[in-house]
Order: structure tokens, then C-alpha cells, then sequence
């Protein structure tokens, strides 16, 4: 039936029930937890070095945010009683209940931040625009008007406390999507107390990577300088939340060979196999210790700015490969051997249908539209108004 | 639970510690927790109206499903369906070899033919074929399991010709 | 402006209690089975017994449940897997499983130290992964002990057909839920037995009733050596095996 069969699979195991969109959900959830927290930086940590990519940050975990539901709906066989999520939780299914993380996280800390931040310019944008652009700033103010240091304030205090309690719920939000494959015992690949920290740390690492590419990308399109030192330090923060995810990643797999259990051998054969392309040269060699090793030699060997942007940029671009690979590894990996241990599939990606490769690429494109949009509206720096 | 009531209360509540002074500057916020509180009671609105009847009786699932799934008709009629008409072969059967193997095993699934039984006649299988789906040899089976290699055994010749499917044990010729 | 919020939450009150009156009246017929039904689900708590010293791999079980169960072609509520053994290598086992076993086994050229089938269908866990997994209620335990789908409420997220250890489900093609082996609940609630073990035609497959106490199960599950799929998984497996040999996935 399936050609790509090797060896014995359970007759039901043969096609893969989870694609690439279900691989796309966690690097997207990903980058808008690691997103947040380069943002937290700024705002709890007094890291004053990344204040200039806070706003930005906020705007980037929220496009994200916005994009995140749509794989899972794409996905479902029957996206149009998705509400049932909500409506009937099942309170032992870790994926019932990330519907609502996902829910207090858009609502109470993303969307309070960004408004609680943004306000002041609402108010005042809503004063001085005209026609549309009038009555979308004004609904966005949500009805205040006052811009007086006794309310804005009030907004700080209240802000700073959301950015604190934003930090565990970011950590929960990815925590939890690495926990809805931590926890299934069926999947010797997946299941592992390890799988939410891992999910965690390559999140930090994938956030703190897009947005300091799509700050390069801003300061491109606006023709303005890149503030070094903020993009140093978001360069600095990248290279250590990476080597902590390493070494966890490294943790997981030197505990499986050693241990050696039934599972193992079967693992290892996969990886040796179909998953060497994205396990071996995508996600260890190009997305890993090569973008470790350009990060490491920019915080030794001190280049100049030149190389050193040139090096962060590439750094970047590989690490969101390798966290990409290391998703698609799990998800995708997790599902081509047997639960048998005896025998491995294929997965055969297709192109434009529901869940293949072109919908995953407008859905990896799209939060860039959003995020363009966003920044019109809410632009993220202050410009000299004339 | 009169939510206009609770509302009320709320919102007076709400409203009197705003005019005192105490959430000066945070009326945006005291708004926001309002249009919050609100919502929240509008989705446990939602709930009543859209969550199946009795869901969680038995457990978390729409009780309604048990009936649904019971309802469907069988397929199979079952073993004691064929007694009611055809108790003579059944009997016979039950003297050989085969008295556990269930006569839609063989002649296929009869629901449709014992509700109508001219509406559908079951199968008359053709014994080449049905016979080595449990005898012919294979190591894997129980090695006490009668089996043969039926080019072996049989040559060409279909297992009917020397075996009556009903009474295994005797020949076509056996009249006893 | 507090005269507009006062308003907008009267509304929403009235809306709330009015929808729940709606609510009330909409209130339909309870969940139990048909009311003519004799079936009470408290009276019992469904299991089966599988031998495998009598299983011969004839595959109608497989071919009665495609039929019974209208199983898309391709995908199994059970199926029957063929295990070839050599010497002390149990780790190896050689499998096979063609087609699901529905039309027999082709012939082995060089046979093993040892070769059996085993039949395999959903094991109506007590302590079901799947239905822990669920996000939404769609499978569940039934009172009388059946691992079901309810295709209605199902939204097809394939959560649960990742937490099986037994490989048992599949995603219908056409229906876009969760299918497998209901343990032909639309028949043993009627009295009769499930199609699989209607034509087994050696008696290995046999549907049992743990609370029926003049049910052969429990001379059974006393006298003769019992294993489950999978014991290390914990999951309250009800599919009891004898003489299951310890090289079976």
C-alpha cells in the first residue's frame, strides 16, 4: 500500500497523521515565546542595551501569535467544531488545555502589554489623524482619552507587572507545547520530562534569532542605523540561551545511548537513515554548531562591525533553520518509525494541497504581513515628527 | 445565578471606588476589567446554549453518542439466526468437526438474508477457494490444526469433491 | 457613560437567563440507550480472550469486521500479524502483517524456529491513553467498559492516534475522525457476539464479560498463563492474550 514501508509497521501506522503544519505550530508558538522574553529583557531585566527592539519585539511575538492557530485549524478534520476545545475541555488532555495558555497569553499578557505600551501614541494619534485612520486609532483606545502622567503611570506600573507575570507564561506557553509531546507515553522519540525544557530553550533561542533579523531587516527598510550595542547584546543573549539548549539537546542524547533501551536501536537507526538529512547536517551541523561557532567567535575574537552584522545575520538565518529542523525532527521523526520498533515509513510531503508545503509557506510568510501592517499602525520607534 | 443582578452590584462597586479617588488614572484599566468580566460571561452563556445535552453524565463525553453507536444494525447475523430455519444442517453440523465454525464464516454475512431470506441468498462458496484459507500448511499455524499442502493432497481437484463442508469427517458418497 | 455600562450588563443578564430557559426546553431525551433496550450498561464490564495456540492467521476476522464495521479499505480495526522467531533471538522477530492479514499469509520459504499469529485489535484500556489524551470528550470509556468514538464530537486533531501504543487507530479518510474497533458495540448491546469472534473459526478470539460471573473469562484468566500488549505502558489493557510470547510487539 505505502511503498515507503521498511521493515514492520502496525497496518494502521503507515501514513504519518501529523505534517508539516503540525511542525510549523510549535516553531511559531516558539518565536513569539522567545520573541517575548528578549522583550522582558528590556523591561524587567533593565537591560537598557535592547530597549531600542522592545516595541518590536512585542509587535513580532503578537503577529505570531495571530498566525499560530491557523496550522492546527488547517489541520483538524473538522476545524468548524474547534470551539469544543473551549467549550467541553477535557481537563487530562494537555492539548485542551493549551487552548486556554494560548488564550490568557494572547489576551492578558500580549494584547494588555502591547496597549498598555502603545496608549499614549493611540490617544495622540487619535487626535491628530483624520478620516479612517481616525476611527481605527480612536476604537483602539478603547474609549480613554487620558494621557496625564497619573494615568500613564499607572499604565508603567501595571505594564511592568504584566511583563513579570508574561515571563512564566511565556515559559508555560512553549513549556506546554513541548509538554504535549513530553507526555505521550506511546512515542519512545517524544515522550521525555526533558521535551518542555528543550521546547523552552530552542523557543528563547528561535525568538531572540527572528527578532534580531527583522530588527536588521527595520533598520534596512527605514535606512537607519543599527544600534550596535543593542544588537551585541540580543547577539550575546542569543549565543548563551543557545549553548544552555545544546547542551540540554546533547543531555537527551547521550542519555539514550547509554541507556540503550528497546527504543534506542530503532532511534538510532532512523536517525542514521531518514532522519540524517534534517537530525545530522540540519539541525546539529548548519543549525547548531556552526551558528554556535560564528556566535563564539564574535564575542572572542572581536571583528568589526562590518563582519560582526554579516556574522549575526548568517548566525540568525542558520539557527532558525536549525530550530525548524530540530520541530520538524521531532514531530516528523516522532512518526516514521513503529511503535513496534520494527520497521520505519516515509513521509511524502505534498505541495498545494490542505496540509503541504505551499499552505506552510503562506503561513510562514503571512505574520510577516501582519507584522508590516502592525508596524504602520503602531510604529515601533520614535521618529523626529516635524 | 441573576448575572443583571451580580453585574449591578459589581459595577457599583466599581464605580463608587472611582469616584473616591482610589483608581484615579485607571478608569481605562476598571474598563478593560468590566469588558472582561463581561465576556467571560458571555462564553459561560455561550456554553449553555452550544454544550450537548447531559454532557459529563457518565463521564466527559455526549451521552447521546452510546445510543448512537448501539443503534447501528448488524451485518452478521449471528449464529443462533440460522437455527430458526436451517436447524437440520445446524444440527448436523454440530456433530462434526466444524460444530464451532459459524455458518456465515463461511457463507458470508446474512443479516439481509434472515430478515428477507429471498431478498438475499447467501453464498455458496466455491471450496477450492475457501478450504486452504484455513487448511493449506504454513509453519505458523498450530501444528495440531488440520492442514494440508493442497497441490499435495488434493492435485487439481476442489476440497468438495471428496470432503462435505457440514460433516468434514465424510465423503460426498458417504450417505450415513 | 456609567448609565451605558449599567444598560449594556442588564442585557447581558437578561440574554443569559433567556438563553438558559431556551436551554431547558430544547432539553432532549437522556443518553442511555433506546428506551426499548433491555440492555443495562451497569450489568456489564466487556473484555476478550485471544488464544494464540489456536489461531491457524485464516484473516476473517479481519474480512467480517471490514464488513460488519464498514472499515475504509486500508486501515484495520484489527488485523492478524504473523511472528517468525529464530532460536534465542527474541529482540528480531521477523513480522509480516500483509494486508492486514484480511486473505491469509503467503507461504515462507525458509521457515523459522518458530512462527505463530497474533490478532490484534483495540485493547479497551482501563486506563486509556487515548481517551486521556482527548481534547475535547470525543473518546471516552463507556460504563460498560468500551473504548468508543463519538464521530459526532470528533474534530479529527489525531492527538489520540498518537497516544495509542498499540497502533489500533486510524483516521477515517472520508469522515476526517478517529476511527477503530468500537468491540462492535452496535452488536454485544443486542446480544450477540462481535463479528471477529462470530467467525473465528477455532475459537481463539472470544468476547468476554468480566461481571457476568457464569462467563468462561474467569476460569480462564485463573487457570491459563495471561499477558497483555504492552504491559509496560500501564494501560489497564482488557484484550488477555494466553500464551503470548515475550518476541510480540
Amino acid at each position: 500500500m505505502n511503498t515507503g514501508v521498511e521493515g514492520f509497521m502496525y497496518p494502521n501506522e503507515m501514513q504519518l497523521q501529523w505534517s508539516v503544519l503540525i511542525v510549523l505550530y510549535p516553531f511559531i508558538t516558539g518565536l513569539v515565546a522567545g520573541a517575548f522574553i528578549l522583550a522582558s529583557l528590556a523591561r524587567i531585566f533593565h537591560i537598557a542595551a535592547v530597549q531600542p527592539v522592545y516595541r518590536l519585539s512585542l509587535l513580532t511575538a503578537l503577529a505570531f501569535m495571530m498566525v499560530a492557530p491557523l496550522p492546527l485549524q488547517l489541520h483538524l478534520g473538522h476545524p468548524e467544531r474547534s470551539l469544543e476545545m473551549y467549550l467541553t475541555p477535557h481537563k487530562t488532555s494537555a492539548m485542551a488545555m493549551f487552548g486556554f495558555v494560548y488564550l490568557w497569553y494572547l489576551m492578558v499578557v500580549l494584547l494588555l502589554e502591547i496597549w498598555l505600551d502603545y496608549r499614549k501614541d493611540i490617544v495622540l494619534a487619535a487626535r491628530s489623524s483624520t478620516g479612517w485612520k481616525k476611527w481605527l486609532y480612536t476604537a483602539l483606545t478603547l474609549g480613554s482619552n487620558r494621557i496625564d502622567e497619573r494615568s500613564l503611570h499607572v499604565d508603567e506600573r501595571v505594564g511592568w507587572f504584566v511583563t513579570l507575570i508574561g515571563i512564566p507564561s511565556a515559559f508555560l506557553l512553549h513549556g506546554y507545547v513541548g509538554f504535549i509531546f513530553g507526555s505521550v507515553k506511546a512515542n519512545p522519540w517524544w515522550s521525555s520530562p526533558l521535551m518542555p525544557v528543550v521546547f523552552i530553550f530552542s523557543a528563547m533561542v528561535s525568538g531572540i534569532a527572528a527578532v534580531l533579523l527583522v530588527y536588521q531587516a527595520s533598520c534596512y527598510f527605514r535606512k537607519r542605523p543599527v544600534d550596535m550595542p543593542c544588537l551585541d547584546t540580543i547577539a550575546k543573549y542569543l549565543f548563551y540561551t543557545f549553548l544552555i539548549d545544546f547542551s540540554l539537546e546533547m543531555l537527551d542524547l547521550v542519555h539514550r545511548t547509554y541507556e540503550s533501551s528497546q527504543s534506542f536501536r530503532t532511534l538510532d537507526f532512523m536517525v542514521h537513515t531518514r532522519l540524517f538529512g534534517s537530525q545530522i547536517v540540519g539541525q546539529i551541523f548548519l543549525g547548531t554548531l556552526i551558528p554556535l561557532a560564528l556566535l563564539l567567535f564574535t564575542q572572542v575574537g572581536k571583528p568589526s562591525e562590518h563582519i560582526r552584522r554579516t556574522l549575526y545575520t548568517l548566525g540568525a538565518f542558520l539557527t532558525l533553520l536549525g530550530i525548524f529542523s530540530m520541530r520538524w525532527n521531532v514531530v516528523i521523526g516522532g512518526q516514521l518509525f513503529s511503535k513496534s520498533y520494527l520497521g520505519y515509513t516515509t513521509y511524502k510531503m505534498e505541495f498545494a494541497e490542505r496540509e503541504g508545503l505551499l499552505p506552510a509557506i503562506i503561513l510562514m510568510i503571512l505574520p510577516f504581513v501582519l507584522l508590516w501592517i502592525m508596524v504602520k499602525i503602531l510604529p515601533p520607534w520614535q521618529e523626529q515628527k516635524a | 445565578m441573576n448575572y443583571a443582578v451580580w453585574g449591578r452590584m459589581v459595577l457599583y462597586l466599581l464605580g463608587h471606588q472611582t469616584m473616591r479617588g482610589k483608581f484615579d488614572g485607571a478608569e481605562h484599566l476598571v474598563r478593560l476589567v468590566v469588558v472582561a468580566f463581561v465576556a467571560v460571561l458571555l462564553f459561560f452563556a455561550l456554553r449553555k446554549v452550544m454544550v450537548p445535552s447531559e454532557f459529563g453524565k457518565y463521564g466527559h463525553f455526549r451521552p447521546a453518542a452510546l445510543a448512537e453507536i448501539a443503534s447501528k444494525a448488524p451485518v452478521y447475523a449471528g449464529r443462533g439466526a440460522c437455527a430458526d430455519c436451517h436447524d437440520d444442517v445446524v444440527k448436523l453440523k454440530s456433530e462434526g468437526k466444524h460444530a464451532n465454525v459459524a455458518c456465515e464464516t463461511c457463507h458470508g454475512a446474512a443479516s439481509v438474508h434472515a430478515a428477507d431470506p429471498d431478498k438475499q441468498k447467501p453464498l455458496l462458496p466455491d471450496t477450492k477457494l475457501l478450504c486452504p484459507s484455513c487448511h493449506e500448511a504454513s509453519t505458523a499455524k498450530p501444528s495440531k490444526f488440520p492442514q494440508v499442502v493442497s497441490s499435495d493432497h488434493a492435485g487439481d481437484a476442489a476440497c468438495g469433491t471428496c470432503h462435505k463442508p457440514h460433516e468434514p469427517n465424510k465423503s460426498p458418497e458417504d450417505k450415513s | 457613560m456609567s448609565m451605558s455600562r449599567r444598560d449594556l450588563l442588564a442585557a447581558a443578564g437578561k440574554f443569559i437567563i433567556l438563553s438558559g430557559a431556551a436551554q431547558e426546553a430544547m432539553e432532549s431525551a437522556t443518553g442511555d440507550l433506546a428506551p426499548d433496550s433491555k440492555y443495562r450498561m451497569a450489568e456489564h464490564y466487556w473484555a476478550m480472550t485471544i488464544d494464540i495456540n489456536k489461531c491457524i492467521g485464516c484473516g476473517n476476522c479481519v474480512k467480517a469486521c471490514a464488513q460488519e464495521n464498514e472499515v475504509p479499505k486500508g486501515f484495520f480495526r484489527t488485523w492478524v500479524e504473523r511472528y517468525e522467531v529464530s532460536g534465542d533471538d527474541l529482540e528480531h522477530p521477523r513480522v509480516d502483517s500483509p494486508n492486514g492479514g484480511m486473505n491469509g499469509f503467503p507461504s515462507i520459504d525458509k521457515p523459522a524456529d518458530k512462527a505463530f499469529f497474533v490478532s490484534k485489535l483495540c485493547n479497551h484500556c482501563a486506563h486509556s491513553p487515548c481517551v486521556q489524551s482527548c481534547p475535547v470528550g470525543a473518546t471516552f470509556e463507556s460504563p460498560d467498559g468500551v473504548v468508543l468514538v463519538d464521530q459526532k464530537y470528533c474534530v479529527g486533531c489525531g492527538y489520540c492516534i498518537q497516544a495509542c501504543p498499540y497502533g489500533c487507530r486510524y483516521m477515517h479518510p472520508t469522515k476526517h475522525v478517529a476511527d477503530k474497533c468500537s468491540l462492535c458495540y452496535h452488536r454485544i448491546t443486542k446480544g450477540l457476539t462481535t463479528a471477529c469472534c462470530e467467525v473465528c473459526p477455532t475459537g481463539s478470539r472470544r468476547l468476554a464479560d468480566l461481571k457476568d460471573p457464569k462467563d468462561p473469562v474467569h476460569d480462564f484468566l485463573r487457570v491459563n498463563k495471561i499477558q497483555v500488549l504492552k504491559p509496560e505502558m500501564a494501560t489497564g489493557a482488557k484484550v488477555f492474550y494466553k500464551d503470548l510470547d515475550g518476541s510480540v510487539r
